[in-house]
């Protein structure tokens, strides 16, 4: 029996995910907040009572995302980009193209069909392309995400966004509500720019099918409709945990590490 | 962190001259900037400066414009209706509904700026809460040229709120504590005022004290704002306007980067977009006079 942990500490949220043999025995999920020294301990020490395991019991630790590095108790670390890859390609073993959606950073990646990363992109410094944009926007039409993201579905026309800026485009959105257009339409404005800007990302790596969806914003439906419209083709997207693909490609490749086949 | 304080708040506040009562004025007339973050509202008689307020902007663009106004009136026992004309600018400028006309902040800034520095100013850079602004003027105080960073919001007031707010440093006291340190860091990689709180969140992790996270952050802005001057073209005098013209740390940066030094003034800088207003105002009331 082997037992590994894949730790991804996001700007956001922290996740901890428990394999035994490489099936998932167990995933937590906490809030990353200023410490992420105690976030990633707190998520790894959830995730193993929840498998009912200690920490003698497993083998070996990867750690991966933005805050990798304050991962001590770890045995390893890896990329976003290469837990990632990892990961999608496991679980679904036709993709080619990863795309990476999550707070505050957004990858788009292409693999081959053994996982190995070709070629990447990466936004991490405009809110425009991540789930942030979202976020803030939902705040500005109050209504929550899941709200927000079925609501665009029912959307028959978009209005052009002129803002780029997410800070911008808050006040945007509340000039279109004093506008009164209808909160439908405007979600799917807003999930329309949104999708176009991490499309135009996508483009710049090349897009091979078939290309996955993975990260937070992988949960929002109105986001997966307009990335489709864009991109022109249907997505993959995890039926569930979609935000926990990283953390476990990192616990696969801790089980690589460890020597077991 | 049980610190109820917030850092990023600063101190509202209205102001009425001493020097004259306006019972004695013949013409009287306002000007109100709604901004994205803050706004105010100015009252001048016979084309001198007589009350003023600053506040922030609320959700509601009507109700701060008006909130603004009522607060620059506080105690002066004028109304509304002894005004003679009314001005609205700044980014909710459409939404003051007690105005007479609309006028862009872009000239409204130039003509208040020309008002408290004299005439001898020829550039200004407004640095608000969202965007930055920086444009040239001739002696009258009319625009000659100007650029606008409004596509993205890095690097302006927002950002420095949210920096102060993490780092629990009060949003007036930022200035001075970011020139509190020995040797200068190299400014932070300027993301969106989005991230802001995360950067300056994995600065302080990496061991910088706060006193360096806000030199970073105040020589970023410096930085971002010296490249649309150098675009525009700097000519001097040279005066720097709105909420960050009130922070050291940016301002002394910024002077040093240009190898200009920025005029002083005993006006608020927060109010010349109002306060050009107004003047506007006084111009539209004296043509309306003249055309009777």
């Amino acid at each position: 029996m082997m037992i590994t942990a894949g730790i991804d500490v996001g700007n956001k949220n922290t996740r901890a995910l428990i394999l035994k043999d490489r099936e998932v025995i167990s995933r937590s999920l906490v809030l990353s907040d200023f410490d992420h020294k105690k976030a990633a301990l707190y998520s790894y020490e959830l995730a193993l009572s929840k498998a009912h395991m200690n920490k003698e019991d497993v083998n070996f630790i990867m750690a991966t995302g933005a805050g990798q590095e304050e991962v001590t108790f770890a045995n390893g670390r890896i990329t976003e980009v290469g837990s990632a890859a990892r990961g999608a390609v496991f679980l679904f073993s036709s993709t080619r193209t990863v795309i990476d959606v999550g707070a505050e950073e957004s990858r788009a990646i292409k693999i081959d069909e053994k996982g190995k990363v070709l070629d990447f992109a990466i936004n991490e410094k405009c809110a425009a392309g991540t789930g942030s944009f979202v976020e803030s926007m939902s705040r500005a039409l109050e209504i929550t995400l899941e709200e927000m993201g079925a609501l665009s579905l029912k959307g028959e026309k978009s209005v052009p966004m002129n803002a780029q800026c997410a800070v911008f485009a808050e006040s945007e959105v509340v000039s279109l509500i004093h506008a009164r257009i209808p909160v439908e339409n405007i979600a799917k404005s807003i999930h329309e720019a949104m999708a176009s800007r991490i499309s135009s990302m996508v483009r710049r790596i090349g897009i091979q099918k078939e290309v996955l969806l993975i990260g937070g914003t992988a949960y929002n439906k109105g986001f997966i409709a307009a990335m489709e419209e864009d991109l022109e083709l249907k997505l993959i997207v995890p039926a569930d945990y979609p935000e926990f693909i990283s953390a476990f490609g990192a616990a696969l490749v801790a089980a690589d590490k460890a020597g077991g086949k | 962190m049980p610190e109820a304080r917030e850092f990023w708040r600063w101190k509202e506040y209205n102001w009425k001259t001493p020097d004259f009562d306006w019972k004695d004025a013949t013409l009287i007339t306002a000007g109100v900037d709604v901004g994205s973050v803050s706004s105010q509202a100015v009252i001048m008689c016979d084309g001198k400066l007589y009350a003023f307020s600053n506040m922030r902007t609320g959700s509601d663009s009507p109700n701060s414009a008006l909130n603004a106004m009522k607060w620059a009136l506080e105690g002066t026992g004028m109304t509304l209706t002894d005004i003679h004309c009314k001005v609205g600018t700044g980014y909710g400028r459409i939404n003051v509904p007690f105005s007479d006309r609309a006028i862009t902040e872009i000239a409204c800034h130039a003509r208040g700026a020309n008002y408290m520095f004299g005439p001898t100013l020829r550039t200004i850079m407004d640095m608000g809460g969202q965007d930055c602004k920086a444009i040239r003027c001739d002696e009258n105080g009319k625009v000659v040229s100007f650029l606008m960073n409004d596509k993205c919001a890095a690097g302006t007031g927002r950002g420095m709120e949210a920096f102060a707010e993490l780092l629990g440093v009060s949003i007036e006291e930022v200035g001075e504590l970011s020139l509190q340190v020995e040797e200068e860091p190299p400014p932070v990689s300027n993301t969106c005022v989005v991230f802001a709180k995360t950067e300056a969140a994995g600065l302080l992790r990496s061991g910088w004290s706060r006193e360096k996270v806000l030199a970073a952050y105040c020589s970023a802005m410096a930085h971002r704002v010296a490249s649309l001057l150098n675009r525009i073209g700097m000519k001097e005098d040279f005066a720097i306007t709105g909420g960050i013209a009130k922070n050291v740390g940016v301002v002394s940066r910024l002077e040093k980067e240009l190898g200009v030094k920025a005029l002083k003034t005993n006006y608020d800088m927060q109010i010349a977009g109002a306060l050009g207003a107004s003047i506007f105002a006084k111009d539209l009331a004296e043509k309306a006079i003249r055309n009777k």
